[in-house]
């Protein structure tokens, strides 16, 4: 059953597929406050989601994790490529990169509320601050990993610094890179929800906090499936882009492709 | 005559089934007899490994028997102690070597002072008699691969199977390891089975060098090896039997891996 | 002797140097009102608020029940994670009958969950707990499930070839090579774990560090909110070093741990 492939297909989709049936079969007939129909769940999800409140909310959340974790991705590791080639500045910079990346990123919230305002610019902030921490550590790790070999390889052909760095250091540190931004993108997209739970106007955060705060518990349902669909969606369209660019890892690793 | 303590009857190895198996070895038989030092060597990717697996009892053959003193192996015996080629991976990292060569007692119950006496034994017999607290990772390649050496004495086995052990060290390492088998195969009057690509190294250790054919393997010649002992790397490497039989084993292999192997591979196609 | 204490005066100069430059730059930017005094008060302020509160009641009571629901959430994550994530990966059926579960269910991100944990609980500290469980069993689960897949086979085949049993080569091969996966992953569900704890106690309002500082915040008293934060960030860092200490002592024949320290 396992050597062949639609056996595989079929082990593989079992255990969701039965997921999703206890969840509708459960729920049919419940009237409890916690637990709606999944039925009443989707319809509302069709009612409010498609497509009202994608102008509404989704896109505006979407919009401000964009930014925040391109943000947090480009400070990242531009930073991290400074103190990974500079260790007295790792140094110099470690016991704040420390304290950082230990602080609970929620709690950078208060700050950017009362410092920058509860605005799309305090939002963008947070998710930026919060999220850099993974990408830059992890660049750090990446650039001294790389093997002295390969920069005199450079050297001993010419290579000027700058070169060196793009052609030699970056992609060598991108495998690092790349589990950095993973890490970071599951903590932005944390951050992208809960700073949109308190002093909000719209978002994800918000809609699905004011639908349960109304007893519209199969609004708050349908809301809880779309932050789920979104999670899943942005981690797969990651997992794409990361098998584009790191082709060549994959291979030289041995892993298939 | 001694007594044959391994025997090998018919033994076949594919791997996969039906249309897609790939067959190993085709036809293998051979017997060790009680206190031999037997070593098989064959081209690059005949299926050595595979066949020492085999007797081995870590894989299945697909026809045919092993038998240690007449009982059928079919999972690794009490009485047989294997040797990997990659020390590195055979030795548990997590464990010094005091724990690495007792790891096998201890999973056999054995009083704990005696497993001791058995380790410092062991661990003393390949030189390494003061080094029972270091890390496998704290020492070179040559002083892991003593490990694992004493760590199948240890064990007290009847029959050493070797698998490629001095591959993947440096020549001067190998002589010494070597040179360190034929010690312990002496004081401790062990059979051993080792598998080698290394001609020189073969006709240096062995009583009897098994040659296999290319893969599909089947043995293609068996060839006792008559040199005086205790051998010696510099004059026993310097009479004339030894060039002469290295010679030989080395145009009987050359030959072997010139076959065109299509020929075989045709028919189980 | 001399020679060890002026070393570590010299590794310890320039970090020591580099946060005094970043606190005096956040001192003088508060003085000067280049960051507005009346929201980020001077950071000398917010560590003598810090020692006037450290010794009171509420504090005390704060920090601990955030440490309290991180430890809890924690266990209650390694207890269900780890065994199923060993048992999953140790079966070929097991595997494939996860594996599109756990992809499809890691990148939900558990603070979806916030409002039904509302529902249910309400400002209890089995809302946070809960919350923190959820995030911090999936890390969990998949580093134990790909530990086990990445056992050494030579290292199996070895122990078989000792006759070892099925349960032996569990105790004796196959526990310890996941041990760094496992660890891995306490890393990671731990940070996790924190963000989440904090979460529930900032957001919902759950007993904790997290839910003073909301209080201070909505008080508009920013001397004790800073402290409150900065105390949330102290316990991360201690948090962090207890983790990377225990994982030293254990995993010290680890590659990861061998050289460099």
């Amino acid at each position: 059953m396992t050597g062949h492939p639609l056996g595989r297909l079929v082990l593989q989709a079992v255990v969701p597929i039965a997921l999703v049936a206890l969840w509708w079969i459960t729920s049919a007939n419940s009237t409890s406050l916690y637990y709606p129909p999944l039925r009443e769940a989707l319809e509302s999800l069709n009612e409010q989601w498609l497509f009202e409140q994608v102008g509404s909310d989704l896109l505006p959340s979407l919009g401000r994790f964009g930014i925040g974790y391109a943000l947090a991705g480009l400070v990242g590791v531009g930073a991290g490529l400074a103190l990974g080639l500079a260790p007295w500045l790792r140094r110099a910079t470690s016991p704040v990169v420390e304290f950082q990346r230990a602080l609970p990123p929620p709690l950078l919230l208060p700050f950017a509320f009362v410092v920058i305002g509860a605005d799309n610019t305090g939002r963008v902030f947070v998710i930026a601050l919060g999220s850099v921490w993974p990408v830059l550590l992890n660049t750090i790790d990446g650039v001294r990993g790389v093997h002295p070999e390969a920069l005199e390889m450079a050297r001993s052909f010419g290579l000027s610094p700058g070169q060196r760095v793009w052609r030699i250091v970056l992609p060598a540190a991108s495998p690092r890179i790349m589990v950095g931004l993973r890490t970071a993108l599951s903590i932005a997209i944390i951050l992208m929800v809960i700073s949109e739970m308190r002093a909000a106007s719209n978002g994800l955060g918000f809609r699905v906090l004011s639908a349960q705060r109304s007893f519209d518990t199969a609004g708050m349902f349908a809301g809880i499936i779309v932050i789920g669909f979104v999670g899943v969606v942005l981690n797969g369209l990651f997992v794409l882009a990361e098998r584009r660019i790191m082709g060549w890892y994959r291979g030289a690793q041995g892993i298939g492709v | 005559m001694a007594a044959a303590i391994l025997q090998i009857d018919n033994l076949a190895k594919a791997y996969g089934t039906g249309p897609d198996s790939s067959p190993a070895i085709a036809e293998c038989s051979l017997a060790v007899e009680r206190g031999e030092l037997v070593c098989i060597v064959g081209p690059s990717g005949c299926g050595k490994t595979t066949l020492l697996r085999c007797v081995s009892g870590l894989l299945a053959p697909t026809h045919g028997t092993v038998r240690l003193f007449d009982e059928p192996v079919v999972r690794p015996p009490r009485a047989m102690a294997l040797v990997f080629q990659d020390y590195s991976r055979s030795l548990l990292p997590w464990l010094d070597l005091h724990g690495n060569v007792t790891m096998p007692l201890r999973a056999r119950r054995v009083p704990r002072a005696e497993r001791d006496e058995l380790a410092r034994q062991a661990l003393e017999s390949v030189g390494l008699g003061a080094d029972g607290h270091k890390y496998p990772w704290q020492l070179s390649g040559g002083m892991q691969q003593r490990t694992a050496i004493a760590r199948a004495l240890a064990y007290q086995p009847e029959i050493l199977l070797m698998d490629e052990p001095f591959a993947s060290v440096d020549a001067q390492t190998r002589a010494d390891l070597e040179d360190l088998l034929l010690d312990v195969w002496s004081t401790f009057g062990i059979t051993v089975l080792l598998v080698t690509h290394d001609i020189d190294e073969a006709v240096y250790l062995a009583d009897r060098i098994v040659m296999l054919s290319a893969s599909p393997s089947v043995v293609k010649e068996m060839l006792p090896v008559d040199l005086p002992r205790p051998r010696d790397q510099i004059d026993t490497k310097a009479r004339p039997e030894f060039t002469a039989l290295r010679s030989h084993v080395f145009a009987s292999i050359k030959a072997e891996s010139q076959r065109p192997s299509g020929g075989v591979r045709g028919n189980g196609g | 002797m001399r020679v060890r204490v002026r070393d570590l005066a010299g590794r310890a100069a320039l970090p020591a140097c580099g946060l005094a430059v970043v606190l005096g730059a956040f001192e003088l930017a508060s003085r000067t009102n280049v960051l507005p005094r009346s929201s980020f008060p001077p950071v000398s302020d917010i560590f003598a608020e810090l020692l006037r509160i450290a010794g009171t009641d509420e504090y005390r009571t704060a920090l601990f029940q955030t440490v309290r629901g991180w430890a809890v959430a924690m266990g209650i994550a390694i207890l269900m994670a780890v065994p199923l994530g060993l048992l999953i990966g140790a079966t070929k059926v097991g595997y494939l009958l996860a594996r599109v579960t756990v992809d499809f269910l890691r990148p939900i991100p558990s603070v979806a969950l916030i409002p039904l944990l509302v529902l249910i609980y309400g400002t209890r500290p089995a809302l946070k707990i809960t919350l923190a469980v959820f995030g911090a069993v999936f890390p969990l689960l998949f580093q134990a499930m790909y530990g086990v897949r990445d056992v050494d086979p030579i290292a199996k085949d070895t122990a078989r070839s000792f006759g070892l049993n099925g349960l032996q080569r569990l105790r004796w091969v196959v526990l310890p090579s996941c041990l760094p996966f496992v660890i891995t992953g306490v890393r990671i569900a731990s940070s996790i774990a924190v963000i989440l704890v904090v979460t529930g106690e900032y957001i919902v309002g759950v007993e904790g560090l997290g839910r003073s500082v909301f209080l201070a915040q909505s008080g508009a008293d920013y001397d004790q909110m800073y402290a409150y934060v900065v105390t949330a960030g102290l316990l991360g860092l201690v948090l962090n070093s207890v983790l990377q200490a225990g994982e030293r002592r254990i995993l010290f024949w680890h590659a990861s741990q061998r050289n460099g320290g």
